[in-house]
């Protein structure tokens, strides 16, 4: 198997980059590829070993614009196809990346799994609060009133509150940026890949299309204000009693209720088992017992034992 | 099949006690009462003995779709010959209840023996043809536990009595009861003995009349393998080199997967529940996406719920196998019953043009081998490769030889070689051959597999000329797998009134009535098929040597008068002789009605 000491040549964004991305010029999904190009080339992860999967929507064209091992999935199945490769292959980087139509709603059920399995892979879901790639639908994230062709007099749904959920559904990584912070958004990008686990990164992602000015309010160039989470640096200061403790769940909560635009970072962090790790401490045992016999031999004896 | 006596009556009651011991070839033992009482052990270990004693067996179940108890069978078929079916009727019928009399005396051939439960069936018939002998099995199995264990043990004590009666080796009886409970609490195994010895010594001798021997198996002297289906077919996976799988709980595919769970890590693999059929299929494509043989599975429901990921794997090419443990349906159906209506959901049920593999298994040991050709099969043409097995294979035991394992036992490689500039996993003058990730790619350009159309390279691609050549290369690499299948054996006449179409579990009972028409007279013979899509070639060169061609399948005859797998043998061979004999009672064919249904489309001589 290759290793990064065969391949000398550092990675570098170059060697990352593909087709010219398809979406539309202004897309928040270009600064997105950018800041993944640029966290991947500070990680130097070996070439080979990246491998990028994605369901269907505009930002889930993600894996054809880099250049890396890659799958463009079926609509919402992304996570359970990531999860296939993580669990099998611990030599991999695994990373997943759609919108919030494939992950909140018809791969909802999926990241729920995925985030209660802790499976070890980093998810990064652009989230544009509108159905872009079919034209302008209503998404699970649309506020309510938004003006969709599904919804011409305005959406009457309550929107699915992504963070909540995910805190909820168990991943053990959870942040939330913005895509026109590409500082911020490479930070929480490279805790994210480094976090061992389900990281999960939500990145508000402007559809220029077909909902402009989406994220203006979380945008100061646009009189917005990008509101930090300020985190404990456990220094027993007066004011580090008021940071947030990313490892407080109650406390994620707390941010996750935040009026919108709310506040950006990491709102969770949690090391617990992944399902990788407990998998294999199974398997390992497992092989142990058998005294790591030979299909042929295991097999033998357990025909032997049905006669 | 009616016992075969060596003395001239053919009627078990009523031979003659003077003429000693009445040896038959053939028994069929039915066990009726309710599915807590053990019974499906029992019927068990009978098959087990069987496997043990050179004899053949095959076992039938019906269990109860509800959580706990319930109305349940068990019947064995013992033979020193070779076993085909379960059998149509039984010659032994054990009743522990009154429903369970009421139910199954119908079962009991003429002149069979009906044994019943004096302590819970008061009514029995009058005019039974047959012999009835009555034994208080719960009181005397209850006495022999000391009155302590309430009805536990009534199982133990029948196989005491079917020991005691068919002179079976006690010592051989008695080594798999221990194996069997064994390994529990000391008591368990002592109060099993108790009822077992209890049965044995009970003096039932003179209710029946005459003595029994079964005959000695005329089988390999090699002690043989005892199974259920879906425990053959999970052999058969590991030894193809699946080491990666996921699915959904659902009956009657679940044993296979619980199965998976648990032996996979013996391999170094494994087997993910995922919380729903469409993660499960999702999941198994990661594994096969990584470059592992991986498996999913369900039934008929669960299969609905995958088709668009299959679909996925065709475009994409990703080698997959995919069980569906056929139960009656549409819907929930009947989730424990047994139907071969799936056949064209395995073909056609994905959107798009979707050619895939599809094989049917013709009995457990087949179970077995099909699995490892499913295997072979998904790795060498890189598709999906169904297995319809059904829920009659899935529980039914019987007896074979070990398989070769030396041979057949693949241990899987995990290719990540360095692939050069010329690497193209869609050629389209060859075989599909994906890089799997972790691969170097000398050229430095990575490939991303996809569900979109896609040239050679698998680029993306919305080109006409494209999606033709590319819909044509997925077709013509199955048509390829087609040319290299043999034409399918002929059982019975070269030629002549008819030809019987079977495929999957039918496949004893057909061959079973093949032999009875002929004995009385027919010229007709039978074809099984195993792989279904594609079919062998060269099937209308048989079909020219017989006047009918009747294809037996356990489901509907359609709203054209067709059966799933008469409706493509018609669509393909445009040949107006082909008719249908179908059913959908949830029920497997008995021999007799297979001979009726072909009579009655053969017309008389």
């Amino acid at each position: 198997m290759s290793t990064a000491a065969e391949s000398p040549k550092p990675l570098t964004k170059k060697d990352l980059t593909a087709d010219h991305p398809t979406w539309c010029p202004g897309c928040g999904d270009f600064a997105v590829l950018a800041s993944f190009f640029k966290v991947l080339e500070k990680l130097q992860i070996p070439h080979e070993k990246i491998c990028t999967i994605a369901g269907i929507g505009c930002s889930s064209r993600f894996p054809y614009f880099v250049n890396g091992h890659g799958v463009h999935f079926i609509h919402g199945r992304a996570l359970p196809f990531a999860t296939g490769v993580s669990l099998s292959r611990p030599d991999l980087h695994v990373f997943a990346f759609g919108g919030d139509g494939d992950g909140y709603s018809i791969g909802g059920n999926h990241l729920d799994h995925a985030a209660r399995k802790n499976v070890n892979l980093t998810y990064i879901v652009m989230d544009n609060f509108v159905y872009g790639l079919t034209k302008k639908q209503t998404s699970p994230t649309s506020p309510k009133g938004f003006k969709s062709k599904t919804d011409p007099t305005g959406a009457i749904d309550q929107p699915i509150n992504p963070m909540k959920k995910l805190v909820y559904g168990g991943a053990s990584f959870v942040a939330r940026t913005h895509a026109t912070q590409v500082k911020h958004m490479m930070e929480v990008f490279e805790r994210a890949i480094l976090h061992p686990g389900f990281s999960v990164v939500e990145v508000l992602s402007e559809c220029v299309i077909f909902y402009p000015g989406a994220f203006d309010d979380g945008n100061p160039r646009k009189g917005g204000t990008f509101d930090l989470i300020e985190e404990k640096k456990w220094d027993n200061s007066a004011e580090d009693a008021e940071r947030h403790d990313v490892s407080d769940e109650n406390a994620a909560y707390r941010l996750a209720s935040l009026q919108y635009p709310g506040k950006f970072g990491v709102f969770y962090e949690t090391d617990r088992p992944s399902k990788n790790q407990l998998e294999q401490i199974w398997i390992d045992s497992t092989r142990e017992k058998t005294g790591n016999a030979s299909a042929v031999d295991l097999l033998s004896s357990r025909f032997a034992s049905m006669k | 099949m009616s016992p075969s006596a060596t003395s001239d009556s053919p009627e078990l009651a009523s031979s003659p006690a003077s003429s000693g011991v009445t040896e038959l070839q053939n028994a069929v033992i039915r066990f009726a009462g309710n599915s807590q009482d053990g019974i499906q052990t029992i019927g068990g270990l009978l098959a087990r003995l069987a496997g043990r004693s050179s004899r053949e067996v095959m076992t039938y179940m019906t269990i109860p779709s509800t959580i706990s108890g319930g109305p349940s069978i068990f019947q064995v078929h013992l033979g020193s010959g070779e076993v085909l079916s379960a059998g149509d009727e039984s010659d032994f019928l054990f009743a522990f209840y009154q429903h369970s009399y009421d139910s199954h005396i119908g079962s009991l051939r003429p002149g069979g023996i009906c044994i019943y439960d004096t302590d819970n069936v008061q009514e029995v018939k009058s005019d039974l043809d047959g012999l009835h002998v009555g034994i208080p099995i719960t009181s005397a199995t209850v006495e022999a536990l000391g009155g302590s264990s309430r009805e536990r043990g009534k199982n133990l004590f029948a196989l005491g009595l079917v020991t005691q009666i068919f002179k079976l080796n006690k010592e051989k009886v008695v080594g798999l009861v221990s194996k069997q409970f064994g390994g529990k609490n000391e008591d368990v195994l002592r109060n099993a003995m108790l009822a077992f010895d209890a049965g044995f010594a009970y003096p039932v001798g003179d209710l029946l009349k005459v003595e029994y021997e079964l005959q000695q198996g005329r089988g390999s002297a090699v002690d043989k393998v005892t199974t259920d289906g879906n425990t053959a077919m999970v052999l058969g996976l590991l030894a193809g080199g699946v080491r990666y799988g996921s699915a959904y709980p659902i009956t009657p595919w679940s044993t296979i997967m619980e199965q998976l769970r648990v032996e996979l890590p013996k391999y170094g693999g494994l087997f993910v529940q995922a919380e729903d059929e469409l993660a499960a299929v999702a999941m198994a494509l990661g594994f096969a996406y990584s470059g592992h043989v991986a498996v999913t599975g369900s039934s008929g429901p669960g299969l609905s719920l995958k088709m668009e990921a299959l679909s996925y794997a065709t475009m994409a090419e990703l080698p997959l196998v995919v069980i569906n443990v056929q139960r009656g349906g549409p819907s929930t159906g009947l989730p424990t019953s047994v139907e071969q209506s799936d056949l064209m959901q395995a073909i056609y049920g994905s959107h798009g043009d979707c050619p895939r593999i599809v094989l049917a298994p013709k009995n457990v040991a087949d179970c077995f081998y099909i699995a490892v050709e499913a295997c072979e099969l998904a790795k060498k043409y890189s598709c999906p490769v169904f297995v319809l097995t059904d829920m009659a294979l899935a529980s039914r035991i019987e007896a074979f030889e070990q398989p070769d394992l030396a041979t057949l036992v693949h241990e899987p490689v995990l290719d990540l070689s360095t692939r050069g500039e010329e690497f193209k996993p869609y050629p389209l003058d060859g075989l599909t051959r994906h890089a799997a990730p972790g691969s170097v790619m000398s050229a430095g350009k990575y490939p991303v597999v996809t569900g979109l159309e896609h040239d050679e390279w698998g680029h993306p691609s919305a080109n006409p000329g494209i999606h033709q050549k590319m819909t044509e290369r997925r077709r013509e690499k199955i048509k390829a797998f087609a040319a290299t299948l043999p034409k399918p054996e002929i059982y019975g006449d070269e030629s002549g009134e008819a030809l019987i179409v079977g495929w999957g579990s039918t496949w004893g009972p057909i061959r079973e009535a093949v032999e009875r028409l002929r004995e009385s007279g027919r010229k007709v013979a039978c074809i099984h098929l195993r792989h279904l899509n594609p079919m062998p070639n060269g099937l209308e060169t048989i079909f020219a040597n017989y006047q009918n061609v009747v294809v037996v399948e356990m489901n509907d005859e359609g709203l054209y008068g067709y059966g799933q797998l008469a409706t493509l043998l018609r669509a393909r061979h445009c040949d107006p002789k082909i008719r249908s004999v179908c059913k959908t009672d949830g029920l497997n064919y008995r021999v007799r009605d297979i001979v009726a249904r072909v009579e009655a489309v053969v017309g008389t001589v």
